[in-house]
C-alpha cells in the first residue's frame, strides 16, 4: 500500500511555474523534511497536499486514495492535519478552544441541537474534551489551558497550533517550519516532541524546516528543492553533503 | 476575589459558572419581572424597544461579532420580520405561528443570500449586504398587493390563546419572553461546536478549513440564524410602529444595529445588550439634554446622528472591546482593589478581523 505518494506535481501562478515536476514518496511512521532556499516551493507544497492550492499538473496520492480533486475542509476526515509558518490561530479564543476546534470533525451534532444544547450535545463536549485533555497533558500546556492565544509568548503560541493538529488524530502530520522563531531551548523541545509524535503516537510527519540541527536530529529522510525542482532526495548527511544543495544555498566558488 | 477551582469538565460547558452568576442574574430577573409594577408606561415602552434592540442586536452579534462578517443590511431582515409577521396577522393566522414564520422566513432569505456572498469577506461583504438591503427597501416599496407599498401597512394587535395583548405591559413582558429565549439559543450556540467554528472562521478562514470547517456552510448557518432573530426583533418591531412604511426599515437603521454591536463591544454576548441599552436610551439622553443647552447647540439639525458617529469613532479609538471591555475593567477594579493596575490590559487593545478593512 502507499502510504503517501506525490506524483509529478507542478503549479502555475500566473506564468511562474512554483513547483515544477515534483514528486515524492513517504514511508509510514518515518519523518519526511523538505528543505530549500527561500521561495523554493516548500510552503506551495504543503498548500497544494492541504488542498489550498489546485494542481496544474499531477497527482497526490494518500493512502492508496487520489486526493488531487478532494475539498480542502475535507483533508483533515482523511487524517491529515498541518501548522502554519506563520502561525495561524484564533487569536481570540482560548487554548482550549483553539484545541476544542481541532477536534471538529469527530462533532457529531446538528445545528438544531447546538441552539437548544440538547443532552446528546452535551455529552459529546464532555468526550471532546476528555480527549483534548490528552493532548494538553502530552504537550505540557497546563497553565495555559483557559489563556486567549493574543497573550501568550510565540514559543507556546507554535505549540498550541501542534497540539491542535494532534487534535485532530491524524496519520500524517504537516509541519511549516516549526521551530522558526523559537529559541535554542523551544527547538529543542520541539525536536523531542516531533520525535515523540513519531515514536509514541506513531504519526508520520513531512516538515519544512531550515535549521539543520533539527532536521539531522529528527528525519529519515530529507528532499531539497530549489526553484521548484527537486535538488537532492535521501538521508540527511547525503543531501548535506550533495554538492548541489550546498551551490544553492552558499552560492558557487571559482577557485573550486 | 473569587479563585474558581475547576474539578470537572461541566464548569466548562455550563452557563451559570458559579453563585455569583446565579445571585446577580436572579436579581436582574427579578427586577425586570417587577419594573412594570413600579415604573411608570412611558418607561416600560421603552424597556420593551430596548428588548427589541437587544434581540436583533444578538441577531448581529452572531455574524458579525463572532463570525467576523460585517453586514451593513440588517434592516432588511427587521423588514422581512416586520412585513411578514403583519401581512400572517392580517390573514386571520394566530399570533404565536405568524410571529414563528416571520422568523422562519427570516431564516430562509438569510440562507438564501449567503450563497452568493459567502465568498466575500470584510468590506466587499459589507457592500453586498448593503445592496441586499436596498433590493429588500424596494421590493417592500413596490409588491402593493403584500406590502401595501409606500402607502404602508396597519399591524394588528398580537393575540395568544384569545388574549389581547393590547396594553405596554403586556407588550413588555412578550418582548422580554423572546429575549430570554433567544438569549438562551445565542449562548447554546457560542459554546456548541457550531459556535466554535463561526468563532474559528472569524479569526482564520485558511486553518478553519483545514481543521475541516466547511466555510460555506457556517457562513450559511451563521447568516441564516442571524437573520432569522433579527426578523424575530422585527416581528416585534411591527407591534412597537403599529403602522409600517418601508421607511422605517431604511440604511440608518442597519447603521443604528451595526453602532450597537461596535459600541456594546463585538464579539461578546453582553455586548449586544449593552449596546442596545446604549442605542435605546441615547436619543432620550439627548432629547432631555437639548431642553438644557444653548439653542444655537440644542436645535442645531443633525445632531443626534452627528452624536451617534463621534461616540462610535472614540469607543473604536479608545475602547474597541466597547462598553463590554468597560465593564470588565470596572468589575476588576472592585475584584482587585487596591490592586489594581491599568497596565493589565494594555496588551489587549486588539482588533477583531471584522474592524479591520481587509
Amino acid at each position: 500500500m502507499t502510504f503517501f505518494k506525490a506524483e509529478n506535481i507542478s503549479i502555475d501562478f500566473g506564468g511562474i511555474r512554483a513547483v515544477n515536476d515534483v514528486s515524492f514518496d513517504v514511508e509510514k511512521g518515518t519523518i519526511f523534511t523538505i528543505v530549500g532556499p527561500n521561495g523554493a516551493g516548500k510552503t506551495t507544497i504543503f498548500n497544494i497536499i492541504s488542498r489550498i492550492y489546485n494542481l496544474t499538473e499531477g497527482r497526490i496520492i494518500f493512502e492508496d486514495k487520489d486526493i488531487t480533486r478532494l475539498p480542502a475542509h475535507q483533508v483533515v476526515n482523511l487524517g491529515i492535519a498541518r501548522t502554519f509558518q506563520n502561525i495561524e490561530l484564533f487569536e481570540h479564543a482560548t487554548v482550549l478552544h483553539n484545541l476544542l476546534i481541532g477536534r471538529h470533525i469527530y462533532c457529531r451534532s446538528t445545528f438544531f441541537s447546538d441552539l437548544f444544547f440538547l443532552p446528546s450535545v452535551k455529552r459529546m463536549e464532555l468526550e471532546l474534551r476528555r480527549k483534548v485533555e490528552d493532548v494538553i497533558d502530552f504537550l505540557d500546556l497546563q497553565h495555559y489551558r483557559n489563556q486567549l492565544i493574543q497573550n501568550l509568548p510565540y514559543g507556546v503560541r507554535k505549540i498550541v497550533e501542534l497540539g491542535r493538529a494532534l487534535c485532530t488524530e491524524p496519520k500524517l502530520l504537516l509541519l511549516d517550519e516549526p521551530a522558526s522563531g523559537l529559541n535554542v531551548d523551544e527547538t529543542e523541545n520541539m525536536s523531542f516532541w516531533i520525535d515523540d509524535i513519531k515514536k509514541l503516537l506513531g504519526i508520520s510527519v513531512i516538515m519544512v524546516e531550515h535549521n539543520m540541527n533539527l532536521v539531522s536530529q529528527v528525519s529519515d529522510h530529507v528532499l531539497a528543492i530549489n526553484y521548484g525542482r527537486v535538488l537532492a532526495d535521501g538521508t540527511p548527511k547525503e543531501v548535506q553533503t550533495n554538492p548541489d544543495v550546498i551551490k544553492a544555498y552558499l552560492g558557487e566558488d571559482k577557485d573550486v | 476575589m473569587r479563585i474558581i477551582f475547576k474539578t470537572s469538565y461541566l464548569q466548562d460547558i455550563k452557563l451559570l459558572k458559579h453563585n455569583g452568576y446565579i445571585f446577580w442574574y436572579g436579581v436582574l430577573l427579578f427586577a425586570l419581572l417587577i419594573a412594570p409594577a413600579v415604573l411608570g408606561e412611558f418607561y416600560i415602552g421603552e424597556m420593551a424597544f430596548i428588548f427589541i434592540y437587544a434581540i436583533a442586536g444578538l441577531g448581529l452579534m452572531i455574524l458579525v461579532g463572532f463570525t467576523g462578517l460585517p453586514s451593513l443590511g440588517h434592516a432588511a431582515f427587521m423588514a422581512i420580520g416586520a412585513y411578514a409577521n403583519a401581512y400572517f396577522l392580517h390573514k386571520g393566522v394566530p399570533f404565536l405561528i405568524s410571529i414563528f414564520l416571520a422568523g422562519l422566513i427570516s431564516f430562509g432569505v438569510g440562507a438564501l443570500i449567503t450563497v452568493p456572498l459567502r465568498r466575500m469577506t470584510g468590506i466587499y461583504f459589507a457592500i453586498a449586504s448593503l445592496a441586499f438591503a436596498i433590493i429588500v427597501e424596494e421590493i417592500i416599496a413596490h409588491w402593493k398587493s403584500v406590502t401595501g407599498g409606500l402607502g404602508g401597512m396597519s399591524v394588528d394587535n398580537p393575540v395568544i390563546f384569545g388574549f389581547e395583548l393590547d396594553s405596554t405591559w403586556h407588550f413588555y413582558f412578550l418582548c422580554l419572553a423572546i429575549l430570554l429565549a433567544v438569549l438562551y439559543c445565542t449562548l447554546n450556540l457560542i459554546r456548541s461546536p457550531s459556535g466554535r467554528a463561526f468563532i474559528a472562521i472569524r479569526d482564520s478562514e485558511i486553518s478553519a478549513e483545514s481543521m475541516g470547517i466547511n466555510l460555506s456552510i457556517y457562513k450559511i448557518k451563521s447568516f441564516a440564524i442571524s437573520g432569522c432573530f433579527t426578523g424575530l426583533a422585527g416581528a416585534l418591531f411591527a407591534h412597537r410602529l403599529s403602522f409600517l412604511t418601508p421607511d422605517a426599515f431604511n440604511f440608518l437603521l442597519s447603521i443604528q444595529l451595526l453602532m450597537m454591536v461596535v459600541v456594546g463591544g463585538l464579539g461578546t454576548v453582553h455586548g449586544a445588550i449593552f449596546g442596545a441599552i446604549f442605542v435605546g436610551l441615547l436619543p432620550q439622553v439627548i432629547a432631555i439634554a437639548k431642553d438644557y443647552l444653548p439653542p444655537a447647540i440644542g436645535q442645531f439639525p443633525g445632531l443626534e446622528p452627528g452624536l451617534f458617529g463621534i461616540i462610535m469613532v472614540l469607543f473604536i479609538i479608545f475602547e474597541p472591546m466597547g462598553l463590554y471591555g468597560r465593564w470588565v475593567k470596572f468589575k476588576l477594579f472592585f475584584d482587585m482593589f487596591p490592586l489594581y493596575r491599568k497596565a493589565t490590559f494594555k496588551r489587549q487593545k486588539t482588533y477583531l478581523k471584522t474592524e479591520r478593512v481587509q
